[in-house]
């Protein structure tokens, strides 16, 4: 258990590597964890989020920055004596070992008395239900059990750090579930600071106790998921995070009422108060599918369109609209029938709409109520 | 269907022909080695007469010294093939897993050096052998097969390294194994089958090899090679003696091969398949 700390850390392959580009994989990247916090790294594939992992564990060196773990600045410490353990994508358990002997490679190593190590072997494949595959190889396992394998070796180490990269992809989707539970169960009871990289948003959103956000080689926003739901810190993130994504619709800003081609949308008081001192601006709305509802021509906020794709999924039915030239998804009650062609009119309360810088696409914050921070929450 | 049969059979002919021809020499080799020099010698060859086995036991005599170039053979083929894993390896651990911009370079310019003919280094070579005293040498003839074979040892091991996920040898690290740890504990394990083809090329090259033999050496670090060669002597051609020496050099290669043929068919396949 540690608190881990990544200052300035950037990572530039330079003239490495074949073919590497001279920016930054990761760029100017800072957090400070909590001892024993769940922090997922989510972004699109080349984010650099699995990068970031990588120079915790020591497998690449940062080219800048720090990286300290329990308050010890790790560097230029190969990656054996940080005191990590890695869950990796392939599981990478060693083909010719048992299980057993997977899970205690790493004792060995380190001379524990066989006693010792048994033990701990006993412990960590109960905690996982695999005491009967000890005598297993790898290769007769199947992907759940492979995946607690690479699991169990990784706790039966007692690391300061658990580092997960991409743990679950290879499952499938049932599975991926049921493992996202228990991960998360097995945390809540070792409590050692773990990082878990993933492109999956329902994955961050239902695993981290924080969650960093990156693209680019840099982080957009560190938050816990909730906040980075309500708050989106800008455009990327509040198209990234939720499930379907945000619809983004280009409007122009008069007298606290953003409107376009088919769409006309009233600001609460707190966005008319930032928005008043910006006048007639161009902005992107934001709406999440799931704050639409069905309306009357009459209502302040309206937007209209003519549906184009409808998929009924019981529980609710998601149509796409066409409006003006933009797309709109809108996820309403699933006993509503809705025929294709049709022409809705769709409502969504004022407090509910996100508002996007049109140039730097960063979120316009209400006034006064700006998000809690993470440390208060 | 039956133009398709016909193809069929017409294929198996040609390659039983095919087949025939290259076994053919061997053949007639064996054949030989159980005659008399004088029906070796017929212009008109007879493939029925009653074989005997005076040549074998001219070659195998006390003079003729076959246990001689037979040791010298099995020295010179096992050291080099050691010597050469032993410098392959972490050759090619390094480039497989440490690659940098200069490996392929590197990969490609070391294999590049079997490109030259040896009588083009052959001057230089002697040259340096003869000052330092390495000629008719087990020691220098063991470098040279060494030299010779290790391009291609590096390039076979590092195949089958790359073979090996990488994750693997990143989670030995995470582990705690040292270099020499990952190396023993987990790499070699996991090469061990395309080691063992490769040793067994590099140990048949060596074996087989007569150009280096026969100028390098003389008698006491003589291969069978130059053992075969002696049978040309100043006196005139002993066909019959010669094959039944040919029969004997290659007998043990051929043993060894047609024990290692699945191992070494796996060995050299799998990296090309995968």
């Amino acid at each position: 258990m540690a608190i881990v700390e990544l200052k300035n850390v950037a990572k530039n392959y330079g003239s490495q590597l074949k073919g590497a580009s001279s920016s930054n994989a990761v760029d100017d990247f800072n957090l400070v964890t909590r001892d024993g916090e769940f922090v997922v790294l989510v972004g699109p594939s080349g984010c650099g989020k699995s990068t970031t992992m990588r120079m915790i564990a020591g497998l690449e060196r940062n080219t800048e920055g720090e990286i300290l773990i329990g308050g010890r600045d790790v560097s230029q410490v190969p990656p054996k004596e940080r005191d990590i353990a890695m869950v990796f994508q392939s599981y990478a358990l060693y083909p010719h070992m048992s299980v057993a002997e997977n899970m205690a490679f790493s004792l060995r190593l380190k001379k524990r008395p066989a006693e010792e190590i048994k033990q701990k072997i006993d412990e960590a494949a109960q905690t996982l239900g695999i005491q009967h595959l000890l005598e297993r190889k790898p290769r007769e396992l199947s992907g759940g059990q492979r995946q607690r394998v690479a699991l169990g070796r990784a706790i039966v180490r007692d690391p300061q750090v658990f580092l997960m990269d991409e743990p679950l992809s290879n499952l499938d989707a049932k599975l991926r579930v049921d493992m996202r539970a228990e991960i998360v169960k097995l945390h809540k009871r070792l409590k050692v600071t773990t990082f878990y990289v993933t492109h999956d948003q329902v994955e961050a959103m239902t695993m981290g106790e924080r969650i960093v956000v990156m693209k680019d080689g840099k982080i957009q926003q560190i938050d816990t998921p909730i906040n980075l739901y309500e708050f989106p810190a800008n455009r990327f993130v509040a198209g990234f995070i939720g499930n379907p994504s945000m619809n983004f619709l280009p409007a122009r800003h008069v007298d606290g009422v953003v409107s376009g081609d088919g769409y006309r949308l009233s600001l609460d008081a707190a966005h008319r108060a930032t928005m008043a001192s910006r006048g007639g601006a161009d902005v992107w709305a934001g709406i999440r599918p799931e704050h639409l509802r069905l309306s009357d021509a009459a209502a302040t906020n309206r937007i209209e369109g003519t549906v184009d794709v409808v998929e009924t999924l019981g529980a609710v039915t998601m149509v796409q609209l066409s409006v003006g030239e933009h797309a709109v998804s809108a996820q309403l009650p699933g006993h509503r029938k809705v025929q294709l062609g049709d022409t809705l009119t769709l409502t969504c309360d004022s407090d509910k709409l996100h508002l996007f810088d049109s140039e730097s696409e960063l979120a316009i914050a209400r006034e006064s109520t700006a998000a809690p921070s993470a440390a208060e929450a | 269907m039956n133009s398709n049969r016909f193809a069929n059979g017409a294929l198996g002919v040609l390659a039983w022909g095919v087949a025939l021809l290259i076994f053919f020499p061997i053949l007639w080799l064996l054949l030989t080695s159980f005659k008399t020099e004088q029906q070796a010698f017929t212009v008109v060859p007879n493939f029925f007469f009653s074989p005997t086995l005076e040549s074998f036991k001219m070659a195998l005599a006390q003079g003729s010294g076959y246990w001689h170039y037979a040791w010298n053979s099995a020295l010179t083929a096992v050291a080099s093939t050691v010597i050469g894993l032993a410098l392959a390896v972490p050759a090619a651990y390094a480039m497989a897993f440490y690659p940098n911009k200069r490996t392929d370079f590197l990969l490609v310019w070391m294999v590049s050096t079997k490109f030259i003919p040896a009588v083009g280094v052959l001057i230089p070579i002697y040259l340096v052998y003869s000052a330092v005293g390495l000629l008719d040498n087990a020691l220098g003839l063991t470098l040279l097969f060494t030299a010779m074979n290790l391009p291609i040892i590096v390039w076979m091991v590092y195949s089958y390294f790359r073979d090996i996920p990488k994750d693997i040898v990143e989670a030995a690290d995470i582990d705690g194994a040292s270099i020499m740890q990952t190396l023993f504990k987990v790499v070699l394990p996991l090469a061990l089958p395309g080691l063992a083809s490769t040793g067994l090329l590099a140990l048949i090259l060596a074996w087989n090899e007569s150009f280096w033999s026969i100028t390098m050496t003389d008698h006491s670090a003589a291969t069978l090679a130059v053992y075969i060669a002696s049978f040309k002597s100043a006196e005139g051609l002993f066909w019959a003696k010669m094959s039944a020496a040919s029969v004997l050099a290659i007998a043990p290669i051929i043993v060894l091969g047609w024990f290692t043929q699945r191992q070494m068919v796996r060995g050299l396949t799998f990296g090309a398949v995968k």
